[in-house]
């Protein structure tokens, strides 16, 4: 439903899940994962299309470059209300007469926003799709809202962040970390927003957003299934060609600051039962990153967590008996900075600076000794192996095709991540290793059970 | 923007045809030659092969005093086996990309397998291994019962699962049904390798298996897979079927304290089997009352009309031995009460007067054009074919499928609703401080 949940770290692993290399290809890794066509129509909205002929149904997405990192301040969460909103009246479309019409043509709908991107989705059978096309296209400039509808949504996100956030404790301590981790930059407010500023939310807000954001030259469309570029290029003309483009704002972020202190956050609750301990440090993403930064740290954290012989898993939970489970994951994908963040679950009777202490043992260890080339090349070998799945799934690719797009990579970068990917050496493993988990100030998280109460 | 709107007035005309007849998925019956029947759907475009199993009844009843016997079976069946250690075993299926993983359900202990077309030689003999030579060594069953033990205790944060939890035990005391699956802290503790040898030994056996395939594997290719990973296993196996249970506590309501900052409602009555005449009728009425997602009443009146929640559902579980229809979300604690008003309203509406001619043709064109949405992925497309043999509804399902949805009238929706809903049998479970709710009971397992 109307997902809020921060993508990025879920749609990094989607992406390398999903990536491929021409399968069976023995010897020289190549270029190709998706094998999209792309075209830009004359208002400079791009269009990607993923053929799969496998049934006859597409999956139809339009993905803005906007997401919640580029609110203005004081309205943390209207990325997302808006996304809610696109869901009421157009001109010619009744409120929520959008999803009826799409399930009473047996099409499933929704959408998501991110700190970088929003984006909207049908999947309908082929002989749908230009009716999907028409009422996309119509709510990308035709949206009209009125305060019947816009106050009682305000407060189903409301309950929204109650159900995603406010109910369970870890999810609690997660928004805290991350709003420690970014004390300036506008990756630390959730992409929901904060309670007190969403209940203050208007139509007038929403409408601003929409007016500065929602244009063709600021959108993506992708289309992945049974058709061809050449199939869906007058459908794209005569749908969103029309659409006017609008001159849209640089998007002008905020710079983080070095941090200049390690810093904790600790959640102790009744309700927790199980205790875990989180490290975050900052990190390059795709975009940010110089040479081959983004790469390494992939391949980094497959070396780190991939597996049941990854070396966290190894020291923790199968020779230390001291986790239940460890892990090191790396989303790549964002228009700014990212992070990296480790963490574990102490087995039953092991004190939390003991578990601490044995994973920063392991960071220790990685930044003194590096890896083994042995080791990269095992973790080269088994992501290019698992992303030979890419193509068995159709909204696999239009997702990882467009989170890239969004947030700043080119079609050509994604189509390289193979190739990028087998290029990477012990060497450069090391000196990513080094920038980032070398940092010694980074944001550590605990989650415990209240002292006293029951286990 | 030029003239959508007369442009989506003509297409839905159109749009009364079923979207895409289901018959483009071709299924053959394959039969190895010692005897195991698969359902396959070849299709050689993708280089993957999935496979898709159940051992129908087994673990549904764990031995006393060993809950989670299968559960943790299945949780070190792929922790090493035959000659590989649970390193080695682990490091084949990453090497390959090969995914192998079971689960144990409440009425089937199940498999499932996704390989390249090239390593499936590796990923047949590592599965053949699981079933017939698992180690259970004693490193990787602890670290799998420290594991099963941790997401226990986790769960214990999460409002939803307190209120499932709840549910079923109310519903079904003294029932596997009522239990956690998993099992308890001291139940697996009790747990002992051997007992794991004994129930793969035991419990998994040929006359309880089911199989099905997709993707690119021809159907000689799979003839002979089949026995080769599943020939060695007994022929039969020890058989304890569980009777057939009503779900208790109709009318209750019970109270979870906890201090969140929602309400989690969870509400069930008796439900309809699936080879009930009528399961159809049931799903368009579901459907229409809860299951459409953004559509439903149940959205329309507790999300779209007053933002009482983020979500309300409802949905059919039909199990091999009982059956419930059931409703759930989650709301303020100041409105619970409201919410929960509303959702007793609607059910009781539903059961007095059916469904609009609208509401019906609506629900039968997406039931129908949305099915085959599922199958775009190779192991979706085995897993779906898994529960098509499951439920015993025959080869041709899929062919059939769309004219029983189109069949179900007013008439029957009336009919079926007027059986199953009754709202003064509902058992409710509400986790939270909820406000305006007055509880038959009142249980821990909040904070």
């Amino acid at each position: 439903m109307h997902a809020a949940r921060p993508f990025r770290v879920t749609l990094a692993l989607l992406l390398t899940a999903m990536l491929t290399l021409t399968a069976g290809a023995a010897s020289a890794v190549e270029k190709g994962v998706f094998f999209p066509e792309t075209f830009t129509l004359g208002n400079g909205m791009q269009v990607v299309v993923v053929t799969n002929r496998r049934v006859p149904v597409v999956t139809h997405m339009v993905w803005y470059r906007v997401g919640s990192a580029d609110e203005p301040r004081g309205v943390s969460g209207i990325a997302h209300f808006l996304e809610h909103l696109m869901f009421k009246a157009t001109d010619k479309l009744a409120p929520g007469a959008f999803s009826r019409i799409v399930a009473k043509n047996g099409g499933r709908d929704n959408a998501f926003t991110s700190y970088d991107y929003t984006a909207y989705f049908q999947n309908v059978a082929r002989d749908r799709l230009e009716l999907v096309m028409s009422m996309e296209a119509d709510r990308m400039a035709n949206l009209r809202l009125t305060d019947a509808v816009v106050l009682p949504e305000r407060d189903v996100i409301i309950e929204e962040r109650r159900q995603r956030t406010e109910n369970e404790p870890a999810d609690r301590l997660g928004e805290q970390v991350n709003a420690t981790l970014y004390v300036h930059h506008p990756y630390g407010t959730p992409v929901i927003g904060w309670g007190p500023e969403m209940s203050r939310l208007t139509r007038a807000d929403a409408e601003s957003f929409y007016r500065t954001w929602y244009a063709p030259n600021n959108a993506i469309l992708i289309v992945a299934g049974d058709v061809s570029a050449e199939e869906l290029r007058p459908l794209a003309e005569k749908y969103y060609g029309v659409i006017p483009a609008r001159p849209v704002p640089e998007r002008v972020r905020v710079t983080e600051p070095p941090m200049s202190a390690a810093r904790r956050v600790i959640l102790a609750n009744a309700e927790v039962r199980q205790p875990s301990f989180r490290r975050s440090w900052l990190a390059p993403s795709y975009r940010t990153a110089t040479g081959k930064e983004a790469y390494a740290l992939q391949v980094l954290s497959e070396i780190m967590s991939g597996g049941s012989d990854s070396r966290l898993y190894r020291a923790l939970v199968v020779e230390g008996r001291l986790a239940t489970s460890a892990f090191l994951g790396y989303g790549p994908s964002a228009w700014d900075r990212t992070s990296i963040t480790g963490g574990a679950v102490p087995a039953p009777g092991v004190e939390m600076d003991t578990l601490e202490r044995a994973f920063e043992a392991q960071i220790l260890r990685l930044l003194e000794d590096g890896v083994t080339e042995e080791e990269v090349a095992t973790a080269r070998k088994r992501m290019l192996a698992s992303a030979a799945f890419a193509l068995d799934s159709l909204s696999g690719p239009a997702q990882a095709l467009g989170s890239a797009l969004a947030t700043g990579q080119s079609i050509d970068d994604v189509e390289s991540w193979p190739v990028r990917i087998d290029s990477v050496t012990k060497a450069d493993v090391d000196a990513a290793a080094r920038a980032v988990l070398g940092q010694t100030n980074h944001v550590t998280g605990l989650l415990l059970p209240k002292p006293g109460k029951d286990s | 923007m030029t003239a959508p709107f007369r442009r989506i007035a003509l297409l839905l005309v159109a749009f009364l045809i079923p979207a895409l007849p289901a018959h483009a998925i071709d299924i053959k019956r394959v039969i190895s030659p010692g005897g195991i029947e698969a359902w396959l759907v070849e299709d050689q475009k993708i280089p993957v092969i999935a496979l898709e199993w159940a051992f129908e009844g087994a673990g549904a009843r764990d031995p006393e005093g060993k809950a989670g016997l299968a559960n943790l079976a299945a949780r070190s069946m792929d922790e090493g086996a035959g000659p590989y250690d649970s390193q080695a075993f682990q490091n084949r299926l990453r090497d390959n990309a090969i995914s192998l993983g079971f689960d144990a359900g409440r009425d089937a202990f199940t498999g499932s397998l996704r390989t390249l077309r090239e390593t499936r030689d590796e990923a047949f003999e590592l599965t053949r291994l699981a079933h017939a030579e698992p180690r259970f060594d004693a490193e990787p069953v602890e670290r799998m019962r420290a594991s099963v033990l941790a997401g226990l205790r986790r769960d214990q944060s999460d409002p939803n699962y307190v209120a499932r939890r709840v549910f079923y035990s109310t519903a079904y005391p003294g029932h596997p049904y009522g239990e956690e699956l998993r099992g308890t802290p001291e139940s697996l503790a009790a747990i002992t390798p051997d007992d794991l040898r004994g129930f793969t030994r035991k419990q998994l056996g040929r006359d309880r298996l089911v199989v099905t395939a997709a993707g690119a594997i021809s159907p000689e290719e799979l003839a002979p897979a089949l026995d080769r990973i599943f020939g060695a296993l007994p022929a039969t196996s020890a058989s304890a079927p569980l009777p057939d249970v009503a779900m208790a506590g109709a009318g209750e309501t019970v109270m979870v304290p906890r201090p969140t900052a929602q309400s989690v409602m969870l509400m069930g009555q008796r439900g309809i089997p699936r080879s009930d005449p009528d399961w159809f009728a049931a799903s368009v009425m579901n459907y229409i009352l809860g299951g459409g997602g953004f559509t439903s009443r149940l959205m329309e009146e507790v999300r779209e009309k007053r933002g009482l929640s983020y979500g309300v559902y409802s949905y059919l579980v039909a199990l091999d031995h009982t059956a419930l229809v059931i409703a759930s979300g989650s709301t303020v604690n100041a409105k619970a009460g409201q919410a929960l008003d509303i959702i007793r309203a609607e059910w009781a509406r539903m059961a007095r007067e059916g469904v609009t001619d609208t509401e019906l043709a609506d629900a039968r064109t997406y039931l129908t054009g949305s099915f085959p949405l599922q199958f775009t992925s190779t192991n979706a497309i085995a897993r779906i074919l898994l529960q098509v043999r499951r439920d015993r509804l025959g080869i041709d399902y899929l062919d059939r499928r769309d004219a029983l949805i189109n069949a179900v009238t007013n008439e029957d929706v009336r009919r079926v609703a007027a059986r199953l809903l009754d709202p003064a049998r509902l058992l409710t479970v509400i986790v939270g401080r909820p406000e305006g709710v007055t509880a038959t009971r009142t249980v821990e397992g909040g904070s």
